[in-house]
């Protein structure tokens, strides 16, 4: 099977590469597009540090062969902050120290804004149960989960001010 | 905000309190490392991507302990990609062991196997390829053919008479430690004290070995420069031990290596071991490529140190009113195939025996003992983790033998200043007594006010 020309949507921006067949959405993003925030922890569906949000979907990206979602839409970490400045869930994970050595943040913090894309008043539960896929071995979870319950009500207080 | 902040005293020890801006503690410091890593932008090893970059894949010993009769790498270098497959033969210093910078040895451990391996899934080829598909085909092709030798895989098994011998450089089943057997504690009369106690109480503890498991797994890109130098990206916890050692290994001046680390994405003590980097540099030389070495999850569960298995024999000599007059405890420490740091750690356990308590005979033999597991080494604490677990079980134990409250059983027998340890040193600063008593009001556990005017800096109560 020769390679092929993906074009995806990445961050709002129209990219287009070549990719070897089966190749995962993950090398792609880190070795063609050098987006490296998505970090490889497994490479087996197993620690979620690879996460990205695919048609607004939390996706593992080192099980998705690039080919089934050309043409969709990605969104990783880089395509969060905006000309420098940190979204409600980046400056909530600083403030409540929900980054140790960081490997686990990227995919985390994707998994925490689909969450708040699709519920802006979680529970600790809704929390709980969204980054259950995600492994941190570092925090302990509890700092990781008050940062999420805390990006969303600073989202939410945001809301209100506008 | 919904997040709260450590409750920290800072009105205990007030006279040692510096004053002035000794302020940190209890008030929020930003981490300077937060902003990279919530916007993706710290660079890990792995986000080093150089051009023409090789990849590096290991044949590992299917085996716990055999001798090696053949190797065959015919059918891994037919593989289209491989560029290379490396032995033993093409490492410049084949054996090490990474203590040899502060004077310990032997030397016990081959980069790459030679005659024999001594535990599953050490390092036996190293393939060398343009892709990380044809490393993996190519490791998966080196063929070795293998004579068993019997495994022994219990601390104490392998110390027994006529045990499998697992590591000749050491030449028997333990580590020497000036010319002794075992780290020894030998302080005051424990037989006198056993003979005297109104309760002789031993129980027996043990740990599995405990893997870090970080989510980064362990590796590195070496890339070559053009003035010849080798710049190693690394997620090593120790930079420096790790390019000394890998300039011993590669027989070049240290200033021909340059490490580019400190990022880390976890480690626990399990990155300090130098497995990855010697070896990718005789690579990226044998190439004159960038070349990339990380393990994939299953090797760093299989073969990434772990903290080591240990067991331990404690034995106490008690008074009815709950003082311990004696303690003796063995200590082993499975350190697996390898000393690694193992030498180290078993000395740090028995520096922390017999626990934070004023025990006037103590008896400590700690064996580091060679069996044929994964390589054990740091993680949190090691040495002193699983001894402590064992010491806190046994003050349970022994006042639930007496029926005694636990936490007054600690303050009877805890270090106050001045009190001289096992290890002829006197104790400064102990503050363990005040720890408690912290620990008993704020989780509302009631203390007799004898107990409760305890301080260690004064004798009251004792
Ligand atoms: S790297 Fe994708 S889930 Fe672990
Ligand atoms: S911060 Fe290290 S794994 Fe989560």
């Amino acid at each position: 099977m020769p390679s092929q020309i993906v074009s995806l949507v990445v961050n709002g921006e129209h990219r287009e590469f070549i990719a070897a067949p089966g190749a995962t959405l993950l090398a792609c993003l880190r070795e063609s597009l050098g987006l490296t925030a998505a970090k490889r922890g497994c490479a087996q569906g197993a620690c979620g540090s690879c996460t990205v949000l695919v048609d607004g979907r939390p996706e593992a990206s080192c099980l998705v062969a690039v080919e089934t979602v050309a043409g969709g839409s990605v969104r990783t970490l880089e395509g969060v902050a905006t000309g420098g400045d940190l979204d409600e869930v980046q400056s909530a994970f600083v403030d409540c120290f929900a980054t140790q050595c960081g490997f686990c943040t990227s995919g985390m913090i994707m998994v925490a804004e689909a969450l708040l894309d699709r519920n802006p008043d979680p529970s600790e539960e809704d929390v709980i149960e969204a980054i259950s896929g995600n492994v941190c071995r570092c925090t302990g979870y509890r700092p990781i989960v008050q940062a999420v319950l805390e990006a969303a009500a600073r989202r939410r207080e945001e809301a209100v001010t506008r | 905000m919904t997040y709260r902040l450590a409750p920290v005293d800072t009105t205990a020890f007030a006279a040692e309190r510096g004053g002035g801006d000794l302020t940190v503690i209890g008030s929020v410091v930003q981490r300077s490392d937060a902003r990279g890593h919530v916007t993706g932008r710290t660079e890990f090893f792995e986000d080093v991507a150089p051009p023409r970059l090789a990849h590096l894949k290991m044949h590992r010993s299917a085996r716990h302990h055999a001798r090696i009769a053949a190797v065959d790498l015919g059918e891994a270098l037919a593989v289209p990609g491989v560029l290379r497959v490396l032995t033993h033969a093409d490492v410049p210093n084949n054996l090490y062991t990474p203590l040899k910078l502060i004077g310990v040895g032997p030397d016990d451990e081959p980069i790459l196997a030679v005659d024999k391996v001594r535990y599953l899934g050490e390092p036996i080829c190293a393939v060398v390829a343009e892709t990380e598909a044809a490393a993996l085909e190519g490791a998966a092709r080196v063929k070795v053919t293998y004579e068993d030798l019997p495994p022994v895989f219990d601390v104490e098994e392998a110390l027994r008479e006529g045990a499998p011998l697992v590591n000749e450089y050491h030449g028997q089943n333990h580590f020497i430690y000036e010319g002794h057997h075992c780290r020894r504690i030998r302080f005051g009369d424990v037989e006198a004290a056993f003979a005297r106690a109104d309760h002789v109480l031993e129980w027996r503890y043990q740990s599995a070995p405990i893997e870090q498991a970080p989510v980064e797994t362990t590796g590195c890109v070496v890339i070559p420069q053009a003035d010849g130098r080798l710049r190693i990206h690394s997620d090593t916890q120790a930079c420096f031990f790790t390019l000394d050692n890998t300039a011993l290994i590669l027989e070049t001046p240290f200033n021909k290596l340059r490490i580019v680390g400190g990022t880390v994405g976890g480690g626990f003590g399990g990155k300090v071991d130098v497995v990855v980097e010697p070896i990718a540099c005789v690579a990226a030389m044998a190439t004159d490529r960038p070349v990339k070495f990380v393990y994939d999850r299953a090797e760093e569960m299989q073969v990434s140190s772990p903290r080591a298995a240990e067991r331990l024999y404690i034995k106490d000599a008690v008074m009815n009113d709950g003082k311990i007059i004696g303690r003796k405890i063995t200590l082993y420490v499975d350190a697996g195939a390898y000393a690694r740091h193992s030498p180290y750690g078993v000395t740090k356990a028995a520096a922390h025996l017999p626990g934070p308590y004023a025990i006037p005979n103590v008896w400590a033999d700690c064996h580091c003992v060679f069996t044929n597991r994964t390589p054990s080494s740091a993680m949190r604490g090691f040495g002193v983790t699983i001894a402590d677990f064992a010491l806190e079980s046994q003050m349970d134990q022994v006042a639930r033998t007496l029926g005694m409250d636990p936490l007054q059983l600690r303050l009877l027998n805890a270090y106050r200043d001045g009190d001289v340890k096992a290890h002829r040193k006197v104790a400064e600063g102990t503050a363990l007594v005040e720890v408690i008593q912290k620990a008993a009001e704020m989780s509302g556990h009631e203390l007799p006010e004898t107990y409760r005017r305890m301080s260690s800096t004064t004798r009251e109560g004792l």
